[in-house]
C-alpha cells in the first residue's frame, strides 16, 4: 500500500471531530507547504539544481531550519541517485515520507502522568510564547476529565503575571497557589507542592516567569525551582513542557537545548499554530534534539488546546497532495 | 546556532584554496554567495529577501572589488555588511511630533511580542524627555492585561487611562485622548491587545481605533526571535494601519534577529527603537550598522576589517 493511503487510513480510525479541529486549525500551513511543493514538481518536471533551491526556499520559509533542510535535500538527492528519478512529482511522496520519519523521531506520547498521587507538570520557556495561557487550558481539560487541578504562580516578577493566572483560575474554576510579587519562585513551588500532596489534587500544573536562555541568572534560577520541584516530591516533575512560539525562527533550537539543560525539559507545547506561521521548526527540533511535541495551543480560549500529532501535522502539510492521490487511486 | 561557526571561517575556506591560483573567478564568488545566503537564512531573514539581496551583492562583488582583491573573503564580507546596514536604513530614533499636543502613538502587533512592555518603556523614555505621557489600556481581552499596563504605570510613575474590560477599545482610546487633552498630557500611548495579522475582527478594531484617534505614529512591535512569518506580519499589519515604524524586542537574548531585514524590506518603514530588557527602561535607539554584524555573527570582525 502506498505511503499515503497508509496515512490516510490510520488517521480516518481517529475521531473526526478531533481531526477536522487539528485540521482547520492548521489549515494555512497546511496549503502553504503542500501547494508550494505540488507547484513547484508540476512547473519544473526536472530535478536540477534550480528544483532543490526552490525545494530548500519552501522549508525554510515554514522554518524548518537550514541544517534540518540540508539534511533533508541530501538525502533526496542520494534517493534520486539511487532510484534513479527523473521526474519531480516522483519525489514528492518520498519527501512526505522523510517528513514524517523526522516527526517521529523521538517517541510520540502522550502527556506522562503519574502512577498514583499528584501528577507536577513544570512550564518553561521564553517570555511571551504561551505558558501562562496553555497552563489555563491544560488546567481546563484536566478539570473537564474529572481531575482535581492546582496550579502555582510561579512567575513572581512580570507585571500582572500572578492575576493572570488568578483570571484563569477563575475561568476554568481552579485554586492559585501564590506568593506576593517578588517572592522567590522556588518558594512558591515548595508551598504548591505541599499544598498539592495535602489536598490530594491530581495535577499540579507549575507556571513560571518568561526567560531568554542566555541569561545566566535567570536559567540558574529556573535549574532551582526544577530541583526544589524534584526534592519535594520524588518522581516529580512527570513532564518539563518547553512552550514554543510557532512563529519564533531559528532561535527555538537554541531554547530547546539551553532549556532542556536547566530544567530536564521532557516535551515541546507548539502554541499560536492558528496563525500564518507553519510551526516548521519543530521538524527540525525532533530530529535535531529528540523532544516530543506533546501540545499544541491553536488560539487563546480554554478550548483551544490539542494533542499533537505527527500524522495529522504531515497529514495537514500534504493535505493536497493526499487527496490528488486518492482520487487517482479511486479512479485507477 | 552550531552550524553557523561563523561566515568569516567559511568565506576563508572558499577562497583559501584559491591561494595557489591567484585569481578570483565567477565561480568563487558564486561559491562565496552560496555562504552568504545560508548565514542569512540561519539568522531567519526572510528568503525572498535573501534572494533579492543576494543578487544585488553578487553584482557588486563581481562588478570589481572582490575580483581583484588580495583578501576576497574580507571584501565580500565588507560588501554584505554595508549593503545589510544600508538596507536597514539610518539611526531613526526619533518620534513623530504633532503640530497640536497631544502626539498620538498606538502600538500594534502579534501576542506577547512586547507591546505593553514598550509602551512602558516609551513612557518612561518621553518622561525623562521632560514630557507629560498618558499610557491608554486599550486591551480588554488578555488576562489581567490592563493591571499589567497599571503596574508597569505605577512604577514608572506614569498615569494609566483605562475604562475596564467591559467597554469597546474604540471609545477606551477617544476618551483617552479627549483625557490626555483635558489634563494637558502630550503624548498619548495606546497599547492593544495582541492579534494576528490575519484575524480579521480584531484587524477591524485596530483600523477604528486608529480612524478614532488619527495616530502620529503607529509603531509595530516585533519579537527579534520571529521567523520568516515576519514578513507576512509586517505586510498585513502595513496595508492596513500605515505603520510609521518598527520596535524590536527582546534584542538581549541570542537570537541574530534578521528579521529586523525582512520586516524593514517589506514595510519600508524605519526600525525607530529596540527593546533590550523585561525591566522597564526607556527603549533604545536602532543601530542599523551593530544589527548588520548581528545578523552575520561577527561581532568582532567590524575592527578587523577597519583595521585592514
Ligand atoms: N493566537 C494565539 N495566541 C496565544 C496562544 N497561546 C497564547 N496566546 C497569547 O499569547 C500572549 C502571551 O501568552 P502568555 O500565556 O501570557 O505567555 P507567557 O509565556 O506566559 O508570557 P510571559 O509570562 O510574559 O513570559 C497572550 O496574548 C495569549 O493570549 C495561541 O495558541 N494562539
Ligand atoms: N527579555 C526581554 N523580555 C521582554 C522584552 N520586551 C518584553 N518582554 C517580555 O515579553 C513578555 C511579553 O511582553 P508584553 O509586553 O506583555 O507583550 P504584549 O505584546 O503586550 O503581549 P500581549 O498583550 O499578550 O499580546 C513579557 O514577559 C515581557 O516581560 C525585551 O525587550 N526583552
Ligand atoms: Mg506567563
Ligand atoms: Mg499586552
Amino acid at each position: 500500500m502506498s505511503f499515503f493511503k497508509k496515512l490516510r487510513e490510520s488517521i480516518s480510525a481517529k475521531a473526526e471531530a478531533v481531526t477536522n479541529k487539528f485540521r482547520e486549525g492548521l489549515g494555512k500551513t497546511a496549503s502553504a507547504i503542500a501547494g508550494k511543493v505540488e507547484e513547484l514538481v508540476l512547473r519544473r518536471k526536472k530535478i536540477d539544481e534550480a528544483f532543490y533551491e526552490e525545494l530548500e526556499e519552501i522549508l525554510i520559509g515554514a522554518d524548518v531550519g537550514v541544517t534540518t533542510v540540508m539534511r533533508l535535500t541530501d538525502e533526496l538527492r542520494e534517493e534520486v541517485r539511487k532510484r534513479k528519478i527523473e521526474d519531480a512529482s516522483e519525489l514528492q511522496p518520498i519527501l512526505s515520507e522523510k517528513l514524517v520519519a523526522l516527526l517521529r523521531e523521538g517517541a510520540d506520547e502522550g502527556l506522562r502522568m503519574a502512577e498514583s498521587g499528584t501528577t507536577v507538570i513544570l512550564f518553561v520557556g521564553v517570555n511571551g510564547v504561551g505558558k501562562t495561557t496553555t497552563i489555563g487550558k491544560l488546567a481546563h481539560r484536566f478539570k473537564s476529565e474529572g481531575k482535581s487541578v492546582l496550579m502555582a504562580a510561579g512567575d513572581t516578577f512580570r507585571a500582572g503575571a500572578i492575576d493572570q493566572l488568578e483570571e484563569w483560575g477563575r475561568r476554568v474554576g481552579v485554586e492559585v497557589v501564590k506568593q506576593q510579587p517578588g517572592a522567590d519562585p522556588a518558594a512558591v513551588m515548595y508551598d504548591a507542592i505541599r499544598a498539592a500532596k495535602q489536598r490530594g489534587v491530581d495535577v499540579l500544573l507549575c507556571d513560571t516567569a518568561g526567560r531568554l536562555q542566555n541569561k545566566t541568572n535567570l536559567m540558574e534560577e529556573l535549574n532551582k525551582i526544577y530541583r526544589v520541584i524534584q526534592r519535594e516530591m520524588p518522581g516529580a516533575p512527570h513532564e518539563v513542557l518547553l512552550v514554543l512560539d510557532a512563529t519564533t525562527g531559528q532561535n527555538a533550537l537554541s531554547q530547546a537545548k539551553l532549556f532542556g539543560e536547566k530544567s530536564g525539559v521532557t516535551g515541546i507545547v507548539l502554541t499560536k499554530l492558528d496563525s500564518t506561521a507553519k510551526g516548521g521548526i519543530v521538524v527540525a527540533i525532533r530530529s535535531e534534539l529528540k523532544l516530543p511535541v506533546k501540545l499544541v495551543g491553536l488560539g487563546e480560549k480554554m478550548d483551544d488546546l490539542q494533542e499533537f500529532d505527527a500524522e495529522q501535522f504531515v497529514h495537514a502539510l500534504f493535505a493536497g497532495a493526499i487527496d490528488k492521490e486518492a482520487e487517482a487511486g479511486s479512479a485507477g | 546556532m552550531a552550524a553557523f561557526e561563523s561566515l568569516t571561517s567559511r568565506l576563508q575556506s572558499v577562497f583559501g584554496k584559491l591561494r595557489g591560483k591567484g585569481k578570483v573567478t565567477e565561480d568563487d564568488v558564486n561559491e562565496a554567495m552560496r555562504e552568504v545566503r545560508l548565514a542569512l537564512l540561519e539568522a531567519d531573514v526572510n528568503f525572498k529577501v535573501v534572494k533579492d539581496f543576494i543578487a544585488r551583492v553578487k553584482e557588486r562583488a563581481i562588478g570589481q572589488e572582490v575580483v581583484k582583491s588580495f583578501t576576497p573573503g574580507m571584501v565580500i564580507i565588507d560588501i554584505v555588511n554595508k549593503e545589510l546596514t544600508e538596507l536597514m536604513g539610518g539611526t531613526q530614533a526619533k518620534l513623530a511630533k504633532a503640530a497640536k499636543p497631544p502626539t498620538v502613538i498606538m502600538m500594534a502587533g502579534l501576542q506577547g511580542a512586547g507591546k505593553t512592555t514598550a509602551s512602558a518603556k516609551l513612557a518612561l523614555m518621553l518622561q525623562k524627555g521632560g514630557h507629560k505621557p498618558l499610557l491608554a489600556a486599550c486591551d480588554i481581552y488578555r488576562p489581567a492585561a490592563i493591571k499589567q499596563l497599571q503596574v508597569l504605570g505605577g512604577q514608572i510613575g506614569v498615569p494609566v487611562f483605562s475604562l475596564g474590560d467591559k467597554v469597546n477599545p474604540v471609545d477606551i482610546a477617544r476618551q483617552a485622548l479627549q483625557h490626555a487633552k483635558d489634563e494637558g498630557r502630550d503624548y498619548l500611548i495606546i497599547d492593544t491587545a495582541g492579534r494576528l495579522h490575519i484575524d480579521e475582527a480584531l484587524m477591524e478594531e485596530l483600523r477604528q481605533i486608529h480612524e478614532a484617534v488619527k495616530p502620529d505614529e503607529v509603531l509595530l512591535v516585533v519579537d527579534a526571535m520571529i521567523g520568516q512569518e515576519a514578513v507576512n506580519v509586517a505586510q498585513s499589519f502595513h496595508e492596513q494601519l500605515e505603520l510609521t515604524g518598527i520596535v524590536l524586542t527582546k534584542l538581549d537574548g541570542d537570537t541574530r534577529g534578521g528579521a529586523a531585514i525582512s520586516v524593514k524590506a517589506v514595510t519600508g518603514c524605519p526600525i525607530k527603537f529596540v527593546g533590550m530588557g523585561e525591566k522597564i527602561e526607556p527603549l533604545e535607539p536602532f543601530h542599523p550598522d551593530r544589527m548588520a554584524s548581528r545578523i552575520l555573527g561577527m561581532g568582532d570582525m567590524l575592527s578587523l576589517i577597519e583595521k585592514a
